[in-house]
């Protein structure tokens, strides 16, 4: 294989991840602050559909990439009055956003259908983006993938080193306890919960602003649902978010790279290969550590009311 | 200003029964605005939506067998959310169940002789299939602390990618020019009609035995009340003395059961072969089916009933209103979550009090 | 109640407002398993819907259910059936069995289903022989491609996209024996991310010209992105890659469907297989571009004769994979070898998943 080969596949992959990346860390926020929102199909799917609109109307990809994070954020709103405001069942919430973003995300883009934009430019640095080998891979991808890593890094940062992250886990751990040291558990939950919807959003909007320029129902297809499981894989750890993704997206990558290469096995079978993965890589991680103790956070999923 | 939630000392019957009525209410008013902005007559929608299809004979067996997965899974998956297990995976349990049941009817296509066994074998076979697949993130998580969510999820996409295989490969019908489906099944493989000549199968029969076992298991045993207590506090059932394993499994294998049942029951009821896809998407569904019947069985039953409904109107809304179909979703969503905001009636006073939110 | 007492009173009702309606005008349904937004297939299939409406102004009244799963479809067709329709196209193949069922159920109801192969009194069946388009595809590839090497993006192994596969290779192996294809099955007709990643792969490992038997125009983009050419799919995509797409197969249902609903107003419809291709305009080819004029006038002149018959993809020799000879020299492939291939041609080199 050429170094050239590689560099492509490896930019393929960090592509492949990097829409899994942006929804899986806004997840993993709101997780870690003790709120699971199954619905981040629907807000990236809103997010793929408004960015696109707003991106056409505007003639900007940034405008774009802001109207997806507005639209998952509205979403992820209403999620927080329901489950965080009301405490309702938040599985159930999430599911029900689910099937809302995939209906507003029709409505809202039916008039963007058959458009297309150029996809989002990618950054061209004289010299380096032409380096043999890394060059393009470092510094010739589009401004989603780089914002991505930094938001990984950022995420990182304000929940091991900022008091506000520390609370946010905290609330995550422990709602009843955090409360009754007057912290606001619900207030911290709520933002948390729009941050993930906002991170669902930009998502969304990478998709059809940067990855398939253009808009078509449905155009998520399932990735949601990857980030969420990722969020679970990543033992809510940021970094790991990215390993996770990277290895989901490389063995998508790979197997398709086989199959041009004339590997004769049942396309199923390969299809399957990422899912595969991913469970044998958690169970691998599992038998590595101490038996015992959920690396949750303990307070996930359940509601939280402040009562006297 | 903030909202303050005050828990109610008891369970009003009243309001348990008014909320969802007033979520609907709520959610048939908002369509109704969006209906009229699309220059669709609201009541016109409303009748069409609703009423029509609970006034034909055809459209309510639409609805029964629409609602019977759903509520067979949902009934499941509550014996697993009681006790704080996420099996999110009933979808591939039930792709298995109805793959595994739909292998014994194509083994035993065109068999002469005794056929009275083939039904209550792949009934059998699909049952054991759905435990089976089940028990893989039961397993996980058990013995090596696995988390479920994401062992489940990512097994629903292995087990479709296999039913596509098997149905595109080794079980396709060999007379049907390698089209991706099975041979269609004989009779002695597929579940009666309750009514003559019409839609109505046995599989809501098997739904409704489900759902009454349920019922006692969970209401009168001791196992019922032990899954309540590991769900509340897994602390509490360890001192206890209850098996959280054990409980892991039974609840795993109870859902993963229920699911592959309800795999097999659709597959020999109202499909009649194996194809590449034979869900669309009632283990999903039937996630937000068991919450919105409050993981009782007989709240299951009548929020799948409901679900169905909302699915068929929707159709006939497509064809009669030409309202498109994502604003079916998009209503259906907003009834859902409307119905579960509304659910905080029955459990708490909402007071609005002065001061910052906290 | 009692279920016979509540039966009785919705019969009455039924009595009451069923087929009470005056039949001046001939209502058509359509089913499809996608949204009629994908501008692939359904979105094709709802444009002959809306030309049937303008071709029969006042005389037709049309209908469609949208992103009907296939496992789910019984209800949604015998829900057409109900609703006074007189003529449904049910338009993917697994819609098959559901609709013979509700067709026995509604003798009096003309339907149409595409790309299946069982029929009954009021069933007939219709597909188009997109092969011939794909075999148009193939030699206008061999002509350009530089590397020598050709990407195929293929859906599910069944005989539809197995026969189209086999089409273009020979198209090609006639202007260059030596054309090398790869092939990669994606497991869906549609998802726009993985079919990007599937022609990144493709282009990759040095193809330089991508067709694609999947519905969405993500690979034509990115083709595009990277300076290469590509081929669309179902329906004219020009407007996603006007730099990259050669032509495209284009799925053109209109007449067959205003024909058929012809057919029932004025009694003459009866149940019948139709196989069409590019002499009865149901494959088009999109306007050639992107492509020198020699090129675009051997390409055209391809298509004029497998209309006029004189150039058959099939046509013998055809020898499998294996070398074992699949069609005589001399003799061409018959109708029902090419409905369910399921074996390559010789020449290329990808094992057919079985």
């Amino acid at each position: 294989m050429s170094l050239d080969l590689v560099q492509m596949i490896l930019a393929t992959v960090l592509a492949a991840a990097t829409p899994l990346i942006i929804a899986a860390l806004g997840e993993l926020v709101a997780e870690r602050a003790g709120v699971l929102n199954l619905g981040v199909e629907g807000m990236m799917v809103c997010g793929a559909a408004l960015g696109f609109a707003a991106a056409v109307e505007t003639g900007s990809t940034l405008a774009g990439a802001l109207a997806g994070i507005g639209a998952g954020m509205a979403l992820a709103a209403l999620f927080g009055v329901l489950t965080v405001g009301l405490a309702a069942n938040q599985v159930a919430s999430g599911l029900a956003l689910t099937i809302l973003g995939l209906g507003l995300s029709g409505l809202a883009g039916a008039g963007y259908v058959g458009l297309k934009r150029e996809p989002a430019p990618h950054l061209a640095v004289p010299g380096l983006s032409d380096l043999p080998g890394v060059g393009r891979l470092l510094f010739g991808q589009d401004g989603f993938v780089y914002a991505a890593l930094a938001l990984a890094v950022a995420v990182s940062w304000f929940l091991w080193r900022t008091r506000a992250g520390l609370i946010l886990r905290a609330i995550g751990d422990d709602a009843a306890a955090t409360h009754s040291l007057g912290l606001p558990v619900r207030g911290v939950r709520f933002l948390a919960v729009l941050f993930g919807g906002g991170c669902a959003g930009l998502a969304g909007s990478y998709l059809s602003l940067a990855y398939t320029p253009f808009w078509t129902p449905a155009m998520t297809a399932g990735r949601g649902w990857i980030a969420l499981a990722l969020v679970v894989f990543a033992s809510w750890r940021p970094a790991r978010v990215v390993g996770g993704a990277v290895l989901f997206g490389g063995a998508t990558v790979l197997q398709l790279h086989a199959q041009a290469s004339g590997i004769g096995l049942p396309g199923q079978l390969l299809s399957a290969l990422p899912y595969l993965a991913t469970i044998l890589a958690l169970v691998l991680l599992s038998l590595g550590r101490r038996r015992g103790g959920s690396l949750a956070p303990a307070a996930l999923g359940r509601d939280f009311t402040p009562h006297r | 200003m903030r909202l303050d939630l005050v828990p109610r000392g008891h369970r009003s019957p009243v309001v348990e029964a008014l909320s969802p009525a007033l979520a609907f209410l709520a959610a048939v008013l908002v369509g109704g605005v969006a209906v009229s902005l699309l220059g669709v007559s609201p009541a016109a929608a409303f009748s069409v939506y609703f009423i029509a299809p609970l006034s034909e004979l055809w459209s309510l067996q639409e609805i029964a067998i629409k609602a019977a997965p759903l509520a067979l899974i949902a009934t499941g998956l509550a014996f697993c959310y009681r006790a704080n297990l996420w099996n999110i995976g009933a979808e591939g349990q039930f792709v298995v169940g109805g793959l595994a049941g739909g292998m014994v009817a194509i083994a035993t296509h065109g068999s002469t002789g005794a056929t009275f066994w083939i039904l209550p074998a792949m009934l059998a076979a699909g049952t054991l299939a759905g435990i089976a697949y089940a028990m893989i993130p039961a397993l996980l998580r058990v013995k090596l602390g696995v988390s479920e969510i994401l062992t489940s999820l990512m097994l629903v996409y292995v087990a479709e990618l296999l039913l596509d295989y098997m149905a595109r490969g080794p079980l396709r019908d060999p007379a049907g020019f390698n089209f991706p489906q099975s041979v269609t099944f004989d009779d002695a493989a597929r579940l009666p009609s309750l009514m003559e000549g019409d839609t109505l199968h046995a599989g809501v029969l098997v739904t409704l035995a489900a759902v009454g076992l349920a019922v006692v298991v969970l209401g009168r045993s001791l196992f019922g009340f032990e899954m309540r207590v590991v769900g509340a506090s897994p602390r509490a059932a360890r001192f206890a003395g209850f098996g959280a394993e054990r409980l892991t499994l039974a609840a795993f294998a109870i859902s993963g059961g229920a699911a592959g049942l309800a795999g097999i029951v659709e597959v020999a009821g109202r499909i009649g072969q194996l194809q590449p896809t034979i869900s669309p998407g009632y283990g999903f569904t039937a996630i937000i089916v068991a919450f919105l019947g409050r993981l009782s069985p007989v709240g299951i039953l009548v929020a799948a009933l409901v679900i169905a409904l909302t699915t068929i109107g929707g159709e006939a809304a497509q064809i009669d209103l030409r309202l498109p179909l994502d604003l079916t979703r998009a209503f259906q969503g907003l009834l859902l979550g409307l119905v579960l905001g509304a659910d905080v009636l029955t459990r708490f006073k909402v007071r609005l009090v002065p001061g910052a939110a906290r | 109640m009692k279920r016979t007492t509540l039966s009785a009173c919705l019969g009455a009702l039924l009595l009451l407002a069923g087929p009470a309606r005056a039949e001046d005008k001939l209502k058509v349904g359509f089913v499809y398993v996608g949204p009629v937004a994908d501008y692939g297939y359904s979105f094709q299939h709802d444009l002959s819907r809306k030309a049937l409406e303008q071709a029969l102004p006042g005389k037709v009244e049309t209908t469609f259910l949208e992103n009907v799963p296939e496992a789910d479809s019984e209800r949604a067709i015998e829900k057409l059936a109900r609703s006074g329709m007189g003529l449904i196209f049910t338009t993917s193949f697994g819609f098959m069995e559901p609709t013979l069922k509700v067709a026995r159920k509604f003798p009096k109801v003309k339907f149409e289903h595409a790309t299946g192969y069982k029929r009954a009194p009021n069933v007939s069946t219709y597909s188009a022989r997109f092969y011939e388009g794909r075999y148009v595809c193939g030699k206008i590839a061999a002509k350009l491609s530089k590397t020598g090497t050709v990407g195929y993006i293929a859906s599910f192994p069944i005989p539809e996209v197995v026969s189209g596969i086999n089409a273009f290779m020979l198209g090609a192996q006639s202007v260059n024996p030596n054309l090398k294809l790869k092939i990669v099955w994606v497991n869906t007709w549609f998802d726009p991310g993985k079919e990007a990643e599937a022609a990144k792969a493709l282009l990759a490992q040095g193809a330089d010209i991508l067709s694609q038997h999947t519905d969405s125009a993500a690979p034509l983009q990115e083709a595009e992105k990277q300076g290469k050419l590509a081929f669309g799919q179902s329906s004219d995509q020009y407007r996603f890659a006007p730099k990259a797409q050669l032509t495209s197969i284009v799925d053109d249902w209109n007449g067959y469907v205003i024909h058929e609903a012809k057919a029932v107003m004025d009694g003459s419809w009866a149940s019948h297989d139709t196989w069409g291709g590019i002499k009865d305009g149901m494959v088009v080819l999109a306007p050639f571009t992107n492509m020198p004029a020699d090129v675009k006038a051997m390409a055209e002149e391809t298509v004029k004769d497998i209309a006029s018959g004189k150039v058959q993809p099939f046509a013998g020799p055809v020898a499998k994979q294996d070398g074992t000879v699949a069609v005589k020299a001399g003799e061409t492939a018959p109708d029902p070898m090419i409905l369910g291939m399921n074996w390559y041609v010789k020449g290329i080199d990808d094992k057919l998943p079985q």
